[in-house]
Order: C-alpha cells, then sequence, then structure tokens
C-alpha cells in the first residue's frame, strides 16, 4: 500500500517534470542548430548559378537541383592538383593504421599495468595520464626533425632516418603516438575491472599471460576498444594539424581536411565545389556517429579529456 | 580520350594505395601474432621478463619517442635561435610578450578561453535540462549533438557560408546572416573581415560544435541524481527554476567544472576554426595558429617553440584540476 502510494508519487513528479514548454524549446534549438548544415546540403545540390545569385532559402519556392557538383568536385582534377576522390582514398589510408596500431599497442600496455605485478605499475599509469598534459604542439618540431633527419648526437646517428618523408608512415606514426596516453587510460580503466575471481581461475587452470591475454581480457574488452576506435577514427578523420604538419604539404598524401582547407584559401568564392566537397567528408563521420552513438557516449563519460 | 586517361590513372593511383593500405594492415597483424606466438612458447622463467617486453615496451617507447622527449626538445629549443644553433635565453619569450601582433594573438586566445567555455556549458546545461523534461529527448539530442561528429574543418566551411557576404548590391545575399540582417533592416558587413567581432564569429562554430559534447556530460549528471531527492525538492514545493538553482546545480557542479575545464582546454589550442576560416587573418590568430606560422612557415623553430611552451603552461592548471577530480572521484567511488 504505502508502495503503491509512493509509486504514485514518483509517477506524478515525472509527468510534472516532463513539460511541452521545455519540449517545444529544445526542439527549437536543434532545429536551429541542423540549420548550417542543411544549408550546406542544399547549396551543394544546387547548380553554380543558382548558388551565386540567390540563397538556400529560395529553393523552397523554386527548387532546382543537380548532382554535378559531386562529380566535378569528386572526379574533375586541376593541372597538378587531383580531384578529391583521391583525397578520400588518401584519408582512407591515414584513418585505418591510425586506428587500428594504436589500439593494439594501447590494449597491450593497458593490460600489463592492470594486471602484472610489478614495482612502479602506478607510477607508469599516472605518468601516463599525465601525458595527457602535453598539447601535441609541443611534439610537432622535434618529431618532424626526427622523422626526417632521423637522430644524430655528435657525428654518432642514434636513429637514421629511414627515408619515411613523403609516405603515410609519419602520420600514422603521430596519430599513434598522440592517441596512446587516451587509449591506455581508457582500456585500462575497464580492464582494470574485470574481475579478478576470473582472471585468478583462470590462472590457476595454468593459462598463462599470453593465454589470459587471448582468451578472457581480448574478448571481454571489445566494447571498450570500439568505444576507443570510434573516438580515434573521428579524430584521425577530422584532424588538419598532424596530417598538415607530417604530410609535408604533399599532394599524393593529403587526406581531405588538408585539401579542404586549402580549397577555401584560394576558391574561396567556388561554393558549388566547398559545399559539395565538404559534404563530402562530414559524411562518413556522421554516419559513424549514428550507428555507433552509444559507444562513442560511452567512452566520452570514460574519458573526456584528450591531450 | 585524355579524361579517359587520367581517370585510368587516378583508379591506378586510388588501386595502388588501397593495395599499400591492405598490406601495411596485414603485415602489422602477422608481425603482431608472431611476436604473440613465439612468446607464448617460450619457458615459463623466460616468459616472465618477456611479457613486458611484448605488453608494456612498445607503448613506452612510443609514449617516450613521440611526447616526453620532444617534449624536452622543445623547451630547449624555445631558448635557441630560429636553427636551434645559438642558445638566445629568454628572447623569444621577450618577443613573444612585446611584439604587438603576438600581444593581439594572446588576447585573442584569451577571448576564446573565456567566452568559449562559459557559452558552450552554459548553452548545454539549458538543453540538458530541457531535454531532461522531454517524454522522447533521443531526435533532439542526437541533432544537438551531430556537429561533434563534423571537422572544424567542414564546420568552418559551413559557417563560412552562413557569413558570406555579398559586396555588390544588386545581386541577392546568399549568406544566411547577411540575409537575416537584412530582413531585420539592418544593412549587412562584411562580417569576416570586422574585428572583433569576427573573432566572435569564429567561436560561434566552436560553440555549436562543443555544446554538443557539454550537453551529453551534463545530461548524464543530471540523471543520476538520486530521484528521491529530486521528489523530497518537489514535495516541498519548491519551483522548477528554485529546483535547479538549489538542487540541479550543486549536486553536479563537479561535472560542470570538468566541462568547462575540458572546453577551455579546447578553446586554447583551437587552430582548424582559424586555419579555414581566416587563415589567422583579420587580427582573429589564436596561439595554435602562430604556432604553426612560426614553426612551419617562417621556419622559426626558436619562436614556434616558445609558443606551444605558452600554450602548455596554458593548459596545466587545467588538466591539473581534471587529474585531481578523476583522483577525487575515483577514491570516493
Amino acid at each position: 500500500m504505502a508502495k503503491a502510494i509512493k509509486q504514485g508519487k514518483v509517477e506524478a513528479v515525472k509527468s510534472h517534470l516532463s513539460s511541452p514548454w521545455a519540449s517545444f524549446v529544445a526542439i527549437l534549438v536543434a532545429v536551429l542548430w541542423t540549420i548550417p548544415t542543411f544549408g550546406l546540403f542544399v547549396t551543394s545540390l544546387r547548380p553554380q548559378t543558382g548558388i551565386n545569385s540567390s540563397g538556400w532559402w529560395t529553393v523552397l519556392t523554386k527548387p532546382e537541383f543537380t548532382l554535378e557538383n559531386y562529380s566535378r568536385v569528386l572526379f574533375e582534377g586541376r593541372g597538378a592538383t587531383p580531384p578529391l576522390s583521391q583525397y578520400f582514398v588518401n584519408t582512407f589510408a591515414i584513418v585505418i593504421p591510425s586506428t587500428i596500431i594504436p589500439i593494439t599497442i594501447a590494449i597491450f600496455a593497458a593490460y600489463a599495468i592492470a594486471w602484472f605485478d610489478f614495482k612502479g605499475r602506478n607510477f607508469i599509469f599516472f605518468g601516463i595520464f599525465a601525458l595527457q598534459v602535453i598539447p601535441l604542439q609541443m611534439s610537432l618540431i622535434p618529431l618532424l626533425q626526427l622523422f626526417s633527419g632521423g637522430l644524430h648526437i655528435g657525428s654518432v646517428t642514434v636513429i637514421p632516418s629511414f627515408g619515411i618523408t613523403g609516405t603515410f608512415i609519419p602520420i600514422w606514426l603521430a596519430h599513434t603516438m598522440f592517441g596512446l596516453p587516451l587509449a591506455i587510460f581508457l582500456l585500462h580503466n575497464f580492464i582494470a575491472q574485470l574481475p579478478r575471481e576470473l582472471m585468478e581461475a583462470a590462472r590457476v587452470d595454468g593459462a598463462d599471460y599470453f593465454k589470459l591475454f587471448r582468451q578472457i581480457v581480448l574478448p571481454l574488452s571489445i566494447p571498450a576498444i570500439a568505444s576507443f576506435a570510434i573516438f580515434q577514427f573521428l579524430w584521425v578523420w577530422n584532424d588538419l594539424l598532424v596530417a598538415l604538419t607530417f604530410g609535408g604539404g604533399k599532394r599524393e598524401i593529403a587526406p581531405l581536411m588538408v585539401r579542404l582547407a586549402e580549397m577555401t584559401g584560394t576558391r574561396g568564392g567556388d561554393w558549388e565545389l566547398l559545399t559539395a566537397g565538404a559534404f563530402v567528408s562530414i559524411l562518413v563521420p556522421v554516419a559513424v556517429f549514428f550507428a555507433l552513438q552509444r559507444y562513442f557516449v560511452r567512452g566520452l563519460l570514460a574519458g573526456s579529456v584528450k591531450g | 580520350m585524355l579524361e579517359l586517361a587520367a581517370r585510368q590513372s587516378q583508379l591506378e593511383q586510388a588501386a595502388s594505395k588501397l593495395t599499400g593500405l591492405v598490406i601495411t594492415v596485414i603485415v602489422f597483424a602477422i608481425v603482431v601474432s608472431l611476436a604473440f606466438y613465439l612468446a607464448e612458447r617460450t619457458s615459463e622463467r623466460v616468459q616472465r621478463s618477456v611479457k613486458y617486453l611484448l605488453f608494456l615496451a612498445p607503448a613506452l617507447i612510443f609514449l617516450f619517442i613521440g611526447l616526453i622527449a620532444p617534449a624536452i626538445r622543445t623547451l630547449y629549443l624555445s631558448f635557441r635561435d630560429a636553427r636551434g644553433d645559438n642558445f638566445v635565453g629568454l628572447e623569444n619569450y621577450i618577443w613573444a610578450f612585446t611584439q604587438p601582433e603576438i600581444l593581439q594573438i594572446l588576447r585573442n586566445t584569451g577571448i576564446w578561453m573565456v567566452v568559449a567555455p562559459i557559452a558552450s556549458t552554459a548553452l548545454g546545461l539549458t538543453i540538458a535540462v530541457l531535454t531532461d523534461r522531454m517524454k522522447r529527448p533521443g531526435l533532439v539530442k542526437s541533432l544537438i549533438f551531430m556537429p561533434m561528429a563534423i571537422s572544424f574543418v567542414g564546420a568552418g566551411i559551413i559557417w563560412k557560408f552562413v557569413y558570406q557576404f555579398q559586396p555588390n548590391d544588386r545581386v541577392a545575399e546568399i549568406g544566411l546572416l547577411s540575409q537575416i540582417a537584412e530582413w531585420l533592416g539592418f544593412v549587412p558587413t562584411n562580417w569576416i573581415l570586422t574585428a572583433p567581432l569576427n573573432t566572435f564569429l569564429l567561436i560561434v562554430v566552436f560553440v555549436w560544435i562543443q555544446t554538443g559534447f557539454a550537453m551529453v556530460i551534463l545530461s548524464a549528471a543530471i540523471k543520476a541524481i538520486p530521484e528521491e531527492i529530486l521528489e523530497a525538492s518537489m514535495l516541498d514545493g519548491a519551483s522548477g527554476w528554485k529546483r535547479f538553482g538549489k538542487v540541479t546545480v550543486p549536486m553536479i557542479r563537479g561535472t560542470i567544472i570538468v566541462v568547462l575545464s575540458t572546453i577551455t582546454i579546447g578553446a586554447l589550442k583551437v587552430f582548424d576554426i582559424i586555419r579555414t576560416m581566416t587563415g589567422g587573418n583579420f587580427k582573429t590568430s589564436v596561439i595554435a595558429n602562430e604556432m604553426y606560422n612560426q614553426s612551419f612557415r617562417a621556419l622559426n623553430y626558436g619562436t614556434g617553440s616558445a609558443l606551444a611552451i605558452i600554450l602548455f603552461l596554458g593548459v596545466i592548471p587545467l588538466v591539473a584540476y581534471n587529474v585531481m577530480h578523476l583522483r577525487r572521484e575515483r577514491s570516493e567511488r
């Protein structure tokens, strides 16, 4: 009886809390938030003459659409500049290794820090967490020098240059290094919470540290891995600074973002190309985001600090 | 005919890059599996040390080469001249704090650090509270959150188009802001060129992206407030506003501060928006952009490094706060 009354009160509180006014304002804000992107999308589908002579909102009264902007920006190069489809391929070539490599290294390290018994593991954990303090700007110059010239002390070559400048390799390595602190931190939080009994039972069964990792830790960590993978994927896909610095301005390896930033400078008035290009670059991350929103939010809530 | 050949070569290039990508991934997988396979087959005694080599060493090596050593070297370079050949003492720092252009940049960065986090957090909190009172907030939240998936470069283009100004009076405005100004009876100007207004217009882009972030985190915090507390305040007859000020905000104070400091760090390091929308011209530049220009345009590693260090010093207190908060939260659990 008392419980029923309490239940009734909770219901009353809840129904009082949900107000139509709040809904109305929230929906209004959401519409407002979407208008700029919607305007870009509409513009990308309009013919060039229309874009430059009337606002995109006029399509409501006189609709006129074309896919020509997309075919032009994607497949027509200009002189030495390849079309956007090439940059799209480059983005893929950068994103996939830049996501796989740091995750692999991070999950190994997270496992070691969480479950190996050794002196200084707390120090290492907080050290790695503290590394998120370092803004990546602090690393750009020395890393670039290292990749292009190797490391020399006096006349002794400690690390040769390997001649990797102008390939994707410096970009992969840079993204791996910059992504590691957050990756280790997030994955460690997850792995450290695996039930101790489970791990110890497996140890008694004779499973060594390697088997334990393969048979228990890795399969159970899939949700945490997914969270971080989405993070890193979006971060690398949307990155401009790292690609700009370590790509050295070479067109053969430049990703979409580098080209788009360049286009706004050199072809700032060609809105038919800019809008179509921007929309192409937005499409994949937004699709990933909507498909895997739940994992993304989980990752965000687990650790919202990135250096 | 020529076009066909061009497309052919494009296709070939793309194919060769993708093949390279697949090979890289396969080689990486093979190397990792092989190392694992071999390590697993060693004797128990060897495994005791090999496990550190395989699991821990790669991460530590990467972190050392990628972050620790470069940070120390950047500090060293900030006391040296353009090519790092000679010691110049504090000259680069004195330069940063006396040059009028750099002072302008520091001031802009200051505006970013104050306005952007407060605006994003306030908006995010408002929307979080509003959606908390909705029956089906899913779509609304997704739409406001969506800009988080859009790059700063993409957002820069989206908003540059909103701010587009038509200097020719006889041609209709195509930028939404100019059109709205016209509808409201104002004369639109070339927004992006007008300092100091333009800095605030760039901040709008950042806020547009970060509000979703603030909303998601704060929304989760609001959901975590125990039902009983809200109920009690309801039964005490607290009105909506009072409940918000006296119950909701104090209960999520810690989260609000973490959100503020996280967004402040982002604002301090903002680069892409400036690069895409103004290129740092028209008095809109910020530290991260100038650091890039000094280092990789002017090729002055000394001044570039000094700016990076200034950025670092700005970030420290904020991250330190976040770390402290995290530790406290952990010990409470």
